[in-house]
């Protein structure tokens, strides 16, 4: 009998994306189930965990065993997902706002901690779904939208790359949605790398920050040089203009958890209790 | 027993209680303790008889302080009466006035010059030896639990530990008093020693639980501590998490792939974990939140217990979320609820609050040995539906529950989701579909046979007391006690607090012409539930009053007494 392949195709689902024409999103849910496929993974064998906003409604849009959860929360969702079942594939996605700003704490100790799993952020430096209010990773002094304080925020952008290294992180990457097939190599081998995989992905929002449409222009495909020594990645961040995509790190943590074997039977723990 | 930190109370009472197991009687011993973490005052609460035990008594026979540091916080909750005996070191210092005026005997025992007297002794063993001697206990199952906890450690540990004990029982026998006790009827009985916090951990793994997150809080600590390591040796996973936010969504995570899962709390962590109930609750992911009650509201009083929490568990979460929240009403019961609300949780797909509270999880007793139950839990399968045609997930059953694949199956991938869904799990907007899923989660929880398990339901009489949580021992006992008074009640201890169970509850009241609600609220949380939520046939009389005192049976007794007039 031959094994079964799945083809990108067979990752997505019917259901019609909510979001905008011309968003990025698009193309990075293109790249992740083109990603899937060339791993040979099976739809029923992997999951697809998210937070809330634009782009955390991508697990409908795939075919595999989703999660749409609640804000901020998709990371530990996706680790008690993975803790529970070594044997799945885990892909947690969502956005800047769901990951850094009120999932900020779950990043740093997902990093820590080193499950097995990859996270993609789809960066557009903006809350979309609420209509274009500043985000962690919003320049601090923009404010070209009426939700933003005149003069911008004042506040430094949250550096994802930088913070993921110093938390612990085992494989730091840049993809650029522009850039589907090479953001589809990044993740496919996000996903083959143990432990947790942290893939930031510019992905525009036209609708809200019109002035991304020129990432096409300034991102560049290539130009992360990927080490395997933290300090050096680290001086190499200090010097990043944020448009270099590829893999920045590989590191050679062991990931977290243990195998799962049973040494005793329920009844046997009574006795710790019986007199 | 008190004293202050590092007088080695507790210490002293554990070694009490493994002594009193090994003889044969049965036990309560709670814990009082200030805010601090380590020293500090600290109190052992003891009650010891040959018969099984439920509550606290309304009065102490026997008061042993080690010295006065910081002891008069305690008074409150150490009544004494002109029966008792308070035995101090008279190197101590002067008694504190609030027990001198209980009229309590109070009888000088120099335990600081007797520990001189022995090379490395403690006064804390010439305690113990002064109680067991008072109340006519073997020295024997003391030198025994003694050569088990210091033997492996040190030689010269152990000699001096029964020296002291030793030279406290005859220095207690020559003070000419005594409160000697029942000898104990249960040596062939099989019995248990356990906490309630470790109760429910037995009992979620019992009831199947796999995998536990868990953030450290107290008084719900031991519970985590019990699982991070009973459950790797059943093939279990524990986490600890970085909050309680991420514990509950792991939780949730862990349930949706498949295994039952647990996380423990108290109140300020329920308050943070209510976000990621609503999403198991509307995704119908099951999963376990144990809450162990303490004094609230906000920080409180983190070391003592309250029934506080009853109306975040019930109406906490925002929108219209039918949910299950079931609570213990004894050490013992600590295993079989939290058993059961894992059965439930599966089987109902829906988040199960365990209401626990502090008075059950850190009190440890000697208890008649539970039943182990066949409660495990279990989840209704999904079949991978015909080619061509799309996995229900959110199928609109009869019965309210829909089939749950576990990832891995084939042709029955689907998202779970927050959002309100069609019955393929789709994301909707339509007031049709939002009708047909609330009626559909609340229809699984309302329809389902609870058994007999929804209360415990002893005796008959004229008065029902309707209580909860640790007031049940209390109130049991209040019950015995007036029914030795010729005045007949009836106890309804209700486990199954959400849904409600109006039919049972009538018929469990049925020819009741009073009724007394027991509980420990300052604001009446459960006489407020119970008024709101059943249609009592009398309106009820309440005896509340919030943490830290427990209610004593002797007050509910007194109440009983004047209801039967």
């Amino acid at each position: 009998m031959n094994a079964v392949t799945y083809a990108a195709k067979d990752f997505k689902s019917d259901v019609k994306p909510v979001w905008c024409p011309g968003c990025g999103d698009y193309a990075v849910l293109s790249s992740i189930t083109k990603a899937f496929a060339d791993l040979g993974l099976k739809p029923h064998e992997t999951s697809v965990v998210s937070g809330i906003g634009c782009s955390s409604r991508i697990p409908a849009y795939t075919n595999t065993y989703g999660f749409h959860s609640i804000h901020g929360r998709a990371l530990a969702v996706g680790q008690g997902l993975k803790l529970a079942r070594p044997d799945l594939t885990v892909l947690v996605a969502g956005g800047d706002g769901d990951g850094f700003s009120i999932g900020g704490n779950h990043f740093l100790h997902a990093c820590r901690r080193n499950v097995d799993l990859t996270y993609i952020v789809m960066d557009n430096r903006v809350y979309g779904m609420t209509k274009g209010q500043p985000s962690p990773t919003t320049e601090s002094d923009w404010d070209a939208s009426a939700m933003a304080p005149p003069g911008g925020t004042g506040m430094t952008p949250f550096h994802p790359l930088a913070i993921a290294l110093a938390a612990g992180a085992n494989f730091i990457a840049r993809g650029f949605s522009g850039d589907p097939n090479g953001t589809a190599e990044i993740i496919a081998e996000a996903i083959r790398h143990p432990g947790f995989s942290f893939v930031a992905i510019m992905s525009p929002c036209i609708t809200f920050r019109e002035e991304q449409r020129e990432w096409k222009e300034t991102m560049r495909k290539v130009g992360m040089e990927p080490t395997t020594d933290s300090a050096q990645a680290a001086r190499r961040l200090m010097t990043d203009d944020g448009y270099n995509c590829g893999v920045l790190y590989r590191g050679n943590r062991v990931s977290y958890g243990k195998d799962k074997i049973a040494s005793a039977a329920v009844s046997d723990l009574d006795a710790e209790f019986t007199l | 027993m008190c004293g202050s930190g590092g007088a080695g109370v507790m210490t002293a009472a554990n070694m009490f209680l493994d002594a009193a197991a090994e003889a044969g009687f049965y036990a309560l011993f709670g814990r009082s303790s200030g805010p601090q973490i380590r020293g500090g005052e600290a109190a052992a609460l003891v009650r010891l008889g040959a018969d099984p035990i439920t509550s606290v008594d309304d009065t102490f026979d026997i008061m042993l302080a080690i010295d006065w540091q910081g002891v008069q916080r305690f008074a409150a909750e150490l009544p004494l009466s002109k029966s008792s005996i308070v035995i101090c070191d008279p190197a101590a210092g002067e008694v504190p006035e609030v027990y001198v005026k209980t009229g309590a005997r109070i009888v000088h025992l120099p335990m600081k010059d007797l520990a001189k007297t022995i090379p490395g002794g403690r006064p804390n063993m010439i305690a113990l030896g002064a109680v067991a001697a008072l109340i006519g206990f073997p020295v024997a199952p003391l030198t025994e639990v003694l050569g088990k906890s210091l033997k492996k450690k040190r030689a010269d540990a152990f000699e001096a530990s029964v020296a002291g004990v030793k030279a406290g029982a005859e220095a207690a026998a020559t003070l000419g008093e005594s409160k000697k006790l029942a000898a104990p009827k249960a040596k062939d009985v099989k019995r248990w020693t356990i906490t309630g916090n470790y109760g429910t951990g037995l009992g979620a793994i019992r009831g199947g639980v796999r995998f536990c997150a868990a953030y450290p809080i107290t008084p719900a600590t031991e519970v985590l501590e019990y699982l991070s390591s009973a459950l790797p040796k059943v093939g279990g996973v524990f986490v600890q998490a970085e909050d309680e936010l991420a514990s509950v969504n792991m939780c949730i995570g862990a349930s949706y792939g498949g295994e039952a899962s647990i996380t423990s709390t108290a109140g300020p962590g329920l308050s943070l974990m209510i976000e990621g109930l609503g999403l198991s609750m509307a995704s119908e992911t099951p999963v376990v939140v144990v809450d162990v009650q303490r004094v609230g509201p906000s920080t409180g009083i983190a070391t003592k217990c309250e029934q506080s929490d009853l109306n975040i568990a019930v109406y906490g979460l925002h929108g219209d979320a039918p949910h299950l929240v079931v609570a213990p009403n004894s050490i013992g019961d600590c295993i079989f609820t939290t058993q059961w609300g894992v059965y439930l949780a599966e089987a109902l797909q829906s988040p199960c609050i365990v209401l626990s509270d502090q008075a059950l999880g850190q009190s440890r007793g000697i208890i008649d040995a539970p039943a182990d139950v066949a409660f495990v839990g279990k989840r209704l399968q999904a079949v991978a539906p015909a080619e061509g045609e799309v996995f229900k997930r959110y199928a609109n059953t009869a019965s309210g529950i829909s089939p749950m694949p576990v990832p891995g199956q084939e042709g029955c991938q689907y998202t779970a989701d927050g959002l309100e869904h069609t019955e393929t799990g789709t994301p909707t907007s339509q007031a049709s579909d939002h009708d047909m899923q609330l009626d559909k989660r609340q229809r699984k929880l309302t329809s389902f046979d609870y058994g007999s398990h929804w209360a415990t339901i002893e005796g008959e009489g004229d008065i029902a007391v309707i209580t909860w949580g640790s007031c049940t021992g209390a109130a049991r006992e209040a019950v015995e006690r007036a029914r030795a008074d010729g005045v007949n009640a009836k106890l309804i201890s209700l486990r199954l607090i959400s849904p409600t169970r109006p039919e049972h509850l009538d018929a469990a009241l049925k020819g009741v012409k009073k009724i007394l609600v027991v509980e420990q609220s300052h604001l009446g949380q459960f006489t407020r539930y119970l008024r709101g939520e059943y249609d009592l046939p009398v309106k009820p009389e309440q005896l509340s009053r919030p943490g830290p005192l427990p209610m004593r049976p002797g007050e509910i007794h007194a109440r009983l007494l004047s209801m039967g007039k």
